[in-house]
């Protein structure tokens, strides 16, 4: 029998080897011609704990986490007992006898024991044991023992020969051993024809990345926080080739003033936090809109309140984005559901924030920022700097009042006149004012910006028929598996919405709702954040709120479920 | 030659007190400015808030008045962006040493090229005459009823033993030394911090004009500023105050030459674009198909 869907999860304690098994099993299989897909759960530890890496390999795209699994990996003791909620008598346990144990759990399902440790002994190191796994579980998905030796050849191309040898040994002892076990049903059927090798293989973090310097970011100033660090260590691993400042700041305070600085004085800077993080950075917020500077915030969202689950997730922090800072002034919040839209709307995140000079926020979580898969290579034919900077001239006036709001900016050094931006209330040159009338002025021209960034707007998208009669809702991380739990609900009567700016509020949504006999909204939380959003900008509620708020991610059979409870009464 | 006029304002509303410490100040800076031919467009003055921190409203300057203690990251940071602008940093201590306080160590051991002036009057003056970091022992207020019995801030202790690039200590009302004193201070290539003391004279009822200069002294010959033992023994010195440069480190890289991105290019970064082919190098290397 083949297959063409299968989710394998690799489970230990930090620092057994659950990333080296990941890393080289997914670009083996990619490299196979297979589309790949993976999540992970761990603690906020450095070693210890328990953390599981769920893969999927498919044949066709796969970008949204199953509960189901079909190989389960125990790389460390009590890796079974971790996930006994999702395994099944289906499930295939593949592992040592030590590690697996003998408890119910594991009575319950399908076990083989392959020695990997025992093997890499024989071997002459107990390090190679990843590797021995890595072995078994190609040559229980089918993949070509010479393909396999090569990638392994080729993953430590780096490192001495004898240890390239002994690797490649340490998995083709694998592949043998789990051959030998006579399992067929796990085989992968043929690859897709289309050429998955060349798509690119990132997670959020990257994409966010990636996105940011096709935007132009040339300053990023943070304290790192999970689940926001990732989008820092790229920048800064890619700094000196693209001429980015990258300044680890003595706090949050100061990584969105630096920020602000940088932009004032001509830089697209941003800053990457997650909730704690960011309300350090709120009076910060206050200030972009008070001086009209432009800022890029990324936004990890974790559970909280306060430090709440570290390495979770959690669309929490919606509200917290919406209304940051003191005052009243616009500002837009992006909320990426692929990994396309993390890279085009980084990129775009610092168009807008130039052009209009408010506050960008980019929205994601520790889901999305985690999470990896294969994907088409991004257009940058768009990439670069939409630059609205003016070269200032003598009598130039920084809040000069316009129709649109937005005053044209220069900054210090570029031109003959003097930028001056001051936290007061200010006249339009800039200087502090108490002219209560000129405040008003200054007041209804900051939110006239709010009104003209409405052309900007991303709309959201429709996946599914346009005759539906149940419309589901989400944002942000939710896309793929939301998409996913619909197309396994096959009804030709539902489609999905999904927001990935979700203020302001796109102006069609009311549209949308009105044409659906049943609005269900899904999101990551436990108020249900964006639905009363919706209501508040559209006029219109929601019928049904799915949320959920324990600090993962929705899984696909949890979202089929939840909608065939509420679609049912309608057949 | 450039005339201190360069940077007058005309005919502003000062919000300063008759006699505030912070006109002399002010007359010395411009000056000082002045005479190093720094062009009002090249030169940007950045504040937080209070009494101090509106000084760069009253000179011709580039200005960025942001949030209260937060002018050191902003400063740093517009360095790092347009290293051919000359930024300084002014405030008051409450804004600097207190509510700034973190940012006033981090910034001196990151040591941006920028001058750091701090007008020290050991009071609050904006919110009306509380305790400010630098208050002496005993010093009473509405709100610190009992008198002060906080250890007083010490800053150019802390900044010595940060092993500061430039420490130096100022009287306000002697305008030669001050201006003397800034000019060494914005020359010097690297974080520079000028305590400037200065009456408050509508809070501080004990350090008058008077008090200072009987509490000072200049430092003459016989101070190495490049002994840092010696630097931080005079900067503990309390009975009299030393005035005049206490320590030098040199040979420190300022923060935006480690940035890297000025090593091949001595473009602001706003002159700059993305380099969409390394861009799309970087991205295909994401493939991991080799």
């Amino acid at each position: 029998m083949q297959r063409d869907d299968i989710s394998i999860v690799l489970c230990g304690q930090a620092g057994q080897g659950v990333q080296t098994v990941e890393f080289l099993l997914t670009r083996l299989l990619k490299l196979a011609g297979y589309h790949v897909f993976a999540t992970k759960e761990y603690m906020s530890r450095v070693r210890g704990g328990m953390n599981s890496t769920t893969i999927r390999v498919a044949n066709r795209e796969v970008a949204a986490y199953v509960r189901r699994i079909d190989v389960l990996v125990p790389l460390g003791k009590g890796a079974v007992e971790h996930v006994a909620g999702r395994i099944s008598a289906q499930t295939i346990v593949l592992g040592e006898r030590d590690m697996a144990g003998d408890g119910p759990a594991v009575q319950a399902c399908r076990f083989f024991d392959v020695p990997f440790t025992h093997m890499a002994s024989d071997l002459g190191n107990k390090l190679y044991a990843n590797i021995v796994a890595v072995g078994a579980i190609a040559a229980l998905l089918g993949i070509d023992l010479e393909r396999l030796a090569d990638h392994v050849r080729r993953s430590f191309a780096r490192k001495p020969a004898s240890t390239v040898d002994d690797n490649v040994k340490a998995a083709e002892a694998g592949y043998q051993a789990a051959e030998g076990l006579g399992v067929r049903d796990l085989r992968l059927g043929p690859a897709p024809a289309a050429k998955v090798q060349d798509r690119l293989l990132l997670d959020g973090a990257e994409a966010v990345g990636l996105g940011a310097i096709a935007g132009g970011c040339n300053f990023v100033s943070s304290y790192p926080m999970s689940p926001s660090t990732p989008v820092l260590t790229f920048l800064a691993q890619h700094g000196r080739d693209f001429g980015i400042v990258v300044e680890q700041a003595e706090d949050e305070i100061a990584a969105i003033n630096m920020a602000l600085g940088a932009w004032y004085a001509g830089a697209r800077a941003m800053v990457t936090t997650s909730g704690g993080g960011f309300a350090l950075m709120t009076e910060g917020v206050s200030l972009a809109a008070m001086i009209e500077t432009p800022v890029v915030i990324h936004l990890a969202q974790r559970p909280g309140p306060a430090t709440g689950l570290p390495t979770r997730t959690e669309q929490g922090d919606l509200e917290l984005a919406l209304y940051a800072g003191h005052g009243e002034f616009p500002r837009i919040i992006l909320a990426p559901g692929t990994l396309e839209e993390g890279f085009h709307l980084a990129q775009r995140a610092f168009n807008l924030a130039d052009k209009y000079q408010v506050p960008v926020f980019i929205l994601t979580d520790e889901y999305y920022i985690d999470s990896y898969y294969d994907t088409p290579a991004f257009d940058l034919s768009k990439a670069g700097v939409e630059r609205h900077i003016v070269k200032t001239a003598k009598d130039y006036r920084r809040y000069a009042i316009t129709e649109d709001g937005v005053s044209p900016r220069g900054v210090p050094g570029c031109g003959e006149g003097l930028v001056i931006v001051d936290s007061d209330e200010h006249d339009e040159e800039g200087h502090i004012t108490e002219d209560l009338d000129l405040r008003v002025r200054m007041v209804n021209k900051r939110l006239a910006k709010g009104e003209s960034l409405g052309a900007d707007v991303v709309p959201p998208t429709l996946v599914g028929p346009e005759n539906y009669k149940n419309l589901v809702l989400c944002w942000g991380s939710t896309y793929h598996a939301v998409k996913e739990a619909l197309s396994r609900l096959g009804r030709d009567d539902a489609a999905m919405l999904h927001y990935s700016q979700v203020y302001p509020l796109h102006g069609d949504t009311a549209d949308y709702m009105t044409r659906a006999d049943r609005t269900i909204l899904v999101e990551g939380n436990a108020t249900g954040q964006f639905a009363k959003l919706v209501e508040l900008h559209s006029g219109v509620p929601a019928d049904h709120l799915l949320l959920k708020y324990n600090g993962l991610n929705f899984g696909v059979e949890e979202l089929v479920e939840g909608f065939q409870g509420l679609m049912e009464d309608d057949r | 030659m450039m005339d201190a006029s360069t940077f007058d304002m005309g005919d502003i509303d000062i919000a300063w007190c008759p006699g505030c410490g912070n006109y002399p100040i002010l007359k010395t800076l411009k000056e000082a400015v002045a005479e190093l031919q720094i062009d009002p467009t090249r030169l940007v003055m950045v504040s937080g808030i209070g009494q101090a921190a509106k000084i760069p409203h009253y000179l011709r300057a580039h200005v960025f008045n942001g949030l209260h203690g937060r002018a050191l990251p902003p400063a740093t940071a517009i360095k790092a962006a347009n290293p051919s602008l000359t930024v300084i940093a002014e405030s008051g201590d409450g804004d600097m040493y207190g509510e700034g306080g973190n940012h006033f160590i981090h910034c001196i051991r990151r040591n941006p090229n920028i001058t750091n002036i701090v007008h020290d009057n050991r009071v609050y003056g904006l919110t009306k005459g509380q305790a400010s970091p630098t208050s002496p022992l005993g010093f009473t207020t509405p709100v610190q009823v009992h008198g002060v019995c906080l250890e007083p801030f010490n800053p150019l202790a802390v900044a010595i033993a940060l092993n500061a690039g430039f420490v130096a200590r100022a009287n306000a009302q002697d305008r030669e030394q001050t201006k003397d004193l800034m000019k060494k201070a914005i020359t010097h290539r690297g974080y520079a911090l000028l305590d400037i003391l200065q009456p408050c004279v509508t809070y501080n009822k004990l350090n008058t004009y008077q008090w200072f200069k009987e509490h000072t002294y200049y430092l003459d010959e016989s101070h190495d500023p490049h002994d840092r033992m010696a630097a931080f023994q005079r900067a503990t010195e309390t009975d009299k105050l030393p005035l005049g440069v206490l320590y030098i480190s040199p040979d420190k890289l300022p923060f935006e030459d480690n940035t890297g991105v000025y090593r091949d290019d001595s473009r602001p970064l706003h002159e700059r674009q993305v380099d969409v082919e390394r861009l799309g190098d970087l991205m295909n290397s994401l493939a991991a198909n080799a």
